[in-house]
């Protein structure tokens, strides 16, 4: 087991399984996200109580659910970094904060956008964005803290991954007890006069490019993921074996 | 320290000890946070008008914040003495445990910064308007909320030690994790100032003090540590 997490593990045999990955990654989220995009933007009927502008949920709700998926992934990756020291896991780790950031930030401006014609104002202290405002909150914290310790090349140093890892981890530790003391708030501030987005049963021509829309952006995560873990691997990695016979591949 | 390693209780009550006296010697460390937060809280009437039923309304949002904000300033200072003159390597490599020592720190800069803040809130909440029925309950979740302020701000400040102006990004790390002693602790004193039972929220402040009671010190150790197997980096 422990030999084959680091074979599997190692960064030259990552990095080729990424290059491998990556184009077909690419091109499967490309083909779902098209896909979704225009079932749900032109073939699914319009809500009989939202009209046209329910159809951001085809952006917002994947964008939601990959926010917090993106963040556990990380968590996840930064307790494997210190508990096996797998210098892979904590390039991922930093290779997944930005695109968890963009997803979170997606979510808060597509929820903003939703706001507007179905409550009125941009913005609602709304229990789900407030949690997810402060979820980009914790996401810039982690990139600000790695930020503050790379070395001046910009590149992580070992103790700023260390450091790093165990704010993740922190940070997941509190997330349930944020998120659920923002939903006690809410309900404590704020009696259910708002429309919520509690979808019962959705019909299938709506709920199909939702799916759709979820999984591409979940393979959007993957191909991005692929491609900021090469870049970060050939940069930690500058000084390894295997990065120059890569270069004096690519240069002859 | 001496080659026999000296009991926990006896280790603990050392660095509390040495902790304590330190911090007393100077006196704008435990004079300027109280100050700041006097001044905070006296803004605010003059931000939002003098109205008293606006004043009284927002007081305990305004006290928690403030409070925050003033146990924020002396933590960046948690361990940057000991790691300026070394002692945080003797720590770091002692017999004692080192989530231990943190535990002392932690107890030894809220005694120095969270108390004297507990002992005047009652005063600051006169002035703001809020009932007196109310004090007892802000005592109670003020005490416990910055006791998890100090514990949580300790990850914080051994994440950032030894960083050129760390006090900013100590503050965008902790802060939002922050936000359920503020919920709870605002929702306590609003709930016994409109005559409700506050025990819900105190119960759970209680609860989540003895959570970071017994994990925050681990990670702020493990925090140190990783700070620590580096060169300097500042």
């Amino acid at each position: 087991m422990f030999k084959w997490i680091h074979r599997f593990g190692s960064p030259p045999v990552v990095y080729r399984l990424c290059s491998l990955f990556s184009p077909w990654l690419g091109v499967a989220a490309a083909a779902c996200l098209l896909a979704g995009l225009w079932l749900g933007l032109v073939v699914a009927p319009p809500d009989y109580e939202q009209g046209e502008s329910y159809r951001i949920i085809y952006v917002h709700v994947p964008a939601a659910w990959m926010s917090m998926f993106v963040y556990v992934s990380m968590a996840v990756s930064s307790a494997v970094f210190l508990i096996w020291r797998l210098k892979v896991a904590d390039v991922a780790a930093a290779a997944m904060a930005p695109i968890g950031a963009a997803f979170t930030a997606v979510a808060l401006l597509t929820g903003s956008l939703w706001g507007k014609p179905m409550w009125g104002t941009w913005w609602v202290w709304d229990a789900r964005l407030t949690s997810e405002l402060l979820l980009l909150f914790l996401y810039l914290g982690y990139m600000a803290l790695r930020g503050a310790l790379a070395d001046p090349a910009g590149a992580s140093t070992s103790a700023g991954a260390r450091s790093a890892a165990i704010l993740a981890v922190v940070g997941i530790v509190n997330i349930p007890i944020i998120h659920y003391s923002v939903e006690w708030w809410n309900t404590l501030h704020q009696p259910s006069t708002i429309t919520r987005m509690d979808k019962p049963a959705m019909h299938i021509s709506m709920l199909r490019p939702l799916l759709l829309m979820a999984a591409g952006a979940q393979l959007l995560f993957f191909y991005n993921l692929t491609v900021r873990l090469r870049s970060g691997l050939l940069q930690r990695e500058a000084r390894a074996r295997w990065v120059r016979d890569l270069a004096d591949k690519h240069a002859t | 320290m001496s080659d026999e390693a000296p009991g926990l209780a006896s280790g603990f009550l050392r660095v509390l000890r040495r902790d304590l006296s330190i911090g007393c010697r100077s006196i704008g460390q435990w004079l300027n946070p109280l100050l700041f937060f006097v001044i905070v809280v006296s803004l605010f009437p003059l931000g939002v008008g003098p109205s008293p039923e606006r004043l009284a309304a927002i007081a305990p949002g305004v006290l928690w914040v403030s409070a925050l904000l003033a146990m924020l300033l002396s933590l960046d200072s948690l361990f940057e003495q000991d790691r300026a003159d070394g002692v945080l390597d003797q720590f770091v490599l002692g017999r004692l445990p080192l989530s231990l020592i943190v535990l002392a720190k932690v107890l030894a800069h809220w005694t120095l910064s969270g108390l004297p803040l507990l002992v005047l809130s009652p005063l600051l909440a006169i002035m703001l308007g809020l009932p007196a029925t109310a004090l007892g309950t802000l005592v109670l979740a003020l005490m416990s909320s910055t006791l998890i302020l100090s514990l949580l701000g300790a990850i914080g400040a051994a994440l950032t030690v030894g960083l050129n102006r760390s006090g900013v990004l100590l503050s965008l790390l902790i802060l939002p994790m922050t936000v359920p002693v503020l919920i709870f602790g605002t929702g306590a004193v609003s709930a016994s100032a409109e005559g409700y039972s506050a025990h819900a929220a105190l119960l759970l402040l209680a609860s989540m003090l003895m959570f970071a009671l017994s994990l925050a010190p681990l990670a702020a150790s493990a925090a140190l540590r990783a700070g620590a197997s580096a060169p300097d980096q500042s």
